[in-house]
C-alpha cells in the first residue's frame, strides 16, 4: 500500500531537525523507517512532514563514556549486534540486537527508532528496562535531558518524547561480572516475540527480569524479582512471572498462553543468566 | 523532489514524490522489473536490493532515502555479458524453481560472499533468513551460494554450456 502524501526534508544537523519539528506538530523523525514506514503504508500514521536524520553520521556510534556504554540513536541494529565494545561490556544488548527482524532489517533499522517507536513487542526496550538504561533526549534551544528506561516507555507506542524532541543516545551500564540471558519465543526466525524475557543476575546486584509483549509496555517482572530477593530458587520465583501483566491475545496465542509461556521463559532465562 | 541514484553503475535521476517506495522507483521509474514485490510488509525479501552494497528491503524504504547512494539490482549482477558467479551457481545447482525469490536470494548471496569468501551452511542460512522461498527450495539455494564461493575462489570451473 502507498502512504499518504507528505513533505520530506533531509536534516543536516540535530538542531535543524528539532527546529523543523518545532514548526510542525504533524512532523515525524525518520531514521531507518522500519517501524514508521509500515505504519504509514497502513495509514495508521500520516505525518505531514518527514524529517530524515539518517545521514547524521555523528549520531551513529558505540563508545565507553563515564563508566557506561553510550550508543548513538542512529546506530543500526546490525552495528549494535556486531559492536565489540557491547559484546564485551554489555553482551545482552548486542545479542538482543542480533535477534531483531532479519539481516536486511538490521541493516536499516536503528536502536533509537526501536526505542522511539515504543512497541511493547520490541526486544530492545525490554533489555534496556532490565539494565536500568538511560535515554538522552534533545529538545529546542540546546536542552538535553536523561530519562530512565522505566520512565521512557510510558505506554503502547508512547515514548516520553515531545513532538519537538529527538532521542539522541542510549546509555547502558557495563554488565561485567553479571550473568545475562535474553530469550525470545517466536514461531519463525524473523517474527516479533510472542513473549521475550531479559534477565541479569550476579555480581552482588539483585537479579533483574523484564518482559517483552506482556502488556502495553515493557514490564519488570516485579514478583519474580521480589521472590528471588527473598531467597526463592529460579523455578519457584518464575511462577510469579505474570504478576501485574496484561498480555495481548492474537493469532499467535491467547493471553492465557502467554502467561504460561512467560513463566517457562523466565525460569529458563534465570537458569541461563545464573550459569554464565 | 529531484533525486539522483547510481543504479547498477549508471547515474539515474528522477523527479519523484517523497512517498514513492524504493521498490517502485526501481521497477516503475527505472523499468528494472527484476526486483520483485512480494509480501509488501518487510517479511519476504523478494524486493531485496543492495544499497551501497548492503542488502535492504526496497518495499520499506522511500526512493528519496536512496538519493545520492548506489543501488544494485539483479540486473546489475552480470557484467560485460558474463554472468556473476552467483548466477552461474544458481543455474548449475538448480537454486531456483519458480524464480520469484531468486533476485533477492542472489543479491543476498552476492553481498555475503563479499565479506565471507567461504561461508558455511549456517552462515548462508543466517544470511538468507529474511528471504522466503515459497517453493521451499532452500537446500539448493544454500548449495548454490556455497558453489558460488567455490567458483569465485577458482576452486571449480563453471560448467560450459
Amino acid at each position: 500500500m502507498i502512504p499518504a502524501p507528505f513533505d520530506y526534508v533531509r536534516a543536516e544537523s540535530v538542531d535543524q531537525a528539532i527546529e523543523l519539528l518545532s514548526g510542525n506538530d504533524d512532523a515525524k523523525i525518520i531514521a531507518g523507517g522500519h517501524s514508521l514506514l509500515p505504519l504509514m503504508r497502513l495509514r495508521l500514521a500520516r505525518p505531514a512532514l518527514l524529517v530524515d536524520i539518517s545521514r547524521l553520521a555523528d549520531l551513529a556510534y558505540v563508545r565507553e563514556d563515564d563508566g557506561q556504554v553510550a550508543i548513538g540513536a542512529l546506530t543500526r541494529h546490525h552495528d549494535v549486534a556486531n559492536s565489540e565494545a557491547l559484546q564485551e561490556l554489555a553482551p545482552i544488548v548486542a545479542y538482543a540486537a542480533s535477534l531483531i527482524g532479519d539481516p536486511a532489517v538490521r541493516h536499516v533499522g536503528t536502536i533509537g527508532g526501536s526505542c522511539a517507536h515504543a512497541d511493547p513487542a520490541s526486544d530492545m526496550p525490554t533489555v534496556l528496562l532490565a539494565l536500568g538504561a538511560e535515554l538522552v533526549v534533545l529538545g529546542p534551544k540546546g536542552t538535553s535531558r536523561r530519562v530512565t528506561a522505566a520512565d521512557f516507555f510510558k505506554g503502547l507506542f508512547q515514548p516520553d518524547l515531545a513532538s519537538n524532541e529527538v532521542l539522541s543516545e542510549i546509555r547502558v551500564p557495563k554488565t561485567t561480572g553479571r550473568g545475562w540471558s535474553y530469550l525470545k519465543f517466536h514461531r519463525r526466525a524473523q517474527d516479533w516475540a510472542m513473549v521475550g524475557v531479559a534477565a541479569l543476575a550476579g555480581n552482588g546486584i539483585g537479579p533483574a527480569v523484564a518482559l517483552t509483549n506482556m502488556g502495553e509496555r515493557p514490564l519488570r517482572a516485579a514478583g519474580v524479582e521480589e521472590a528471588l530477593a527473598g531467597g526463592a530458587d529460579p523455578a519457584t520465583a518464575a511462577e510469579r512471572a505474570d504478576e501485574g501483566t496484561s498480555p495481548p491475545s492474537d493469532t499467535f496465542g491467547s493471553a492465557e498462553y502467554r502467561r504460561e509461556l512467560s513463566k517457562v521463559l523466565v525460569r529458563r532465562a534465570l537458569e541461563e543468566a545464573m550459569s554464565r | 523532489m529531484q533525486i539522483s541514484v547510481k543504479v547498477n553503475g549508471t547515474e539515474r535521476t528522477a523527479d519523484v514524490e517523497p512517498r514513492l517506495l524504493l521498490v517502485h522507483l526501481v521497477r516503475d521509474t527505472f523499468g528494472l522489473t527484476g526486483t520483485h514485490e512480494g509480501c509488501d510488509t518487510t517479511s519476504c525479501g523478494a524486493c531485496t536490493v543492495l544499497l551501497d552494497g548492503t542488502p535492504v528491503k526496497s518495499c520499506t524504504l522511500f526512493g528519496v532515502q536512496a538519493d545520492g547512494r548506489e543501488v544494485t539490482t539483479v540486473e546489475g549482477l552480470a557484467a560485460g555479458g558474463e554472468l556473476d558467479p552467483v548466477q552461474v551457481a544458481f543455474k548449475e545447482e538448480h537454486g531456483l524453481q519458480c524464480g520469484f525469490c531468486t533476485p533477492g536470494m542472489m543479491l543476498v548471496g552476492k553481498a555475503l560472499l563479499e565479506r565471507n569468501a567461504d561461508p558455511s551452511d549456517d552462515d548462508v542460512r543466517w544470511a538468507i533468513s529474511g528471504n522466503i522461498c515459497r517453493c521451499t527450495g532452500y537446500v539448493n539455494i544454500v548449495n548454490a551460494i556455497r558453489h558460488a564461493a567455490r567458483i569465485k575462489a577458482g576452486a571449480t570451473e563453471p560448467a560450459t554450456v
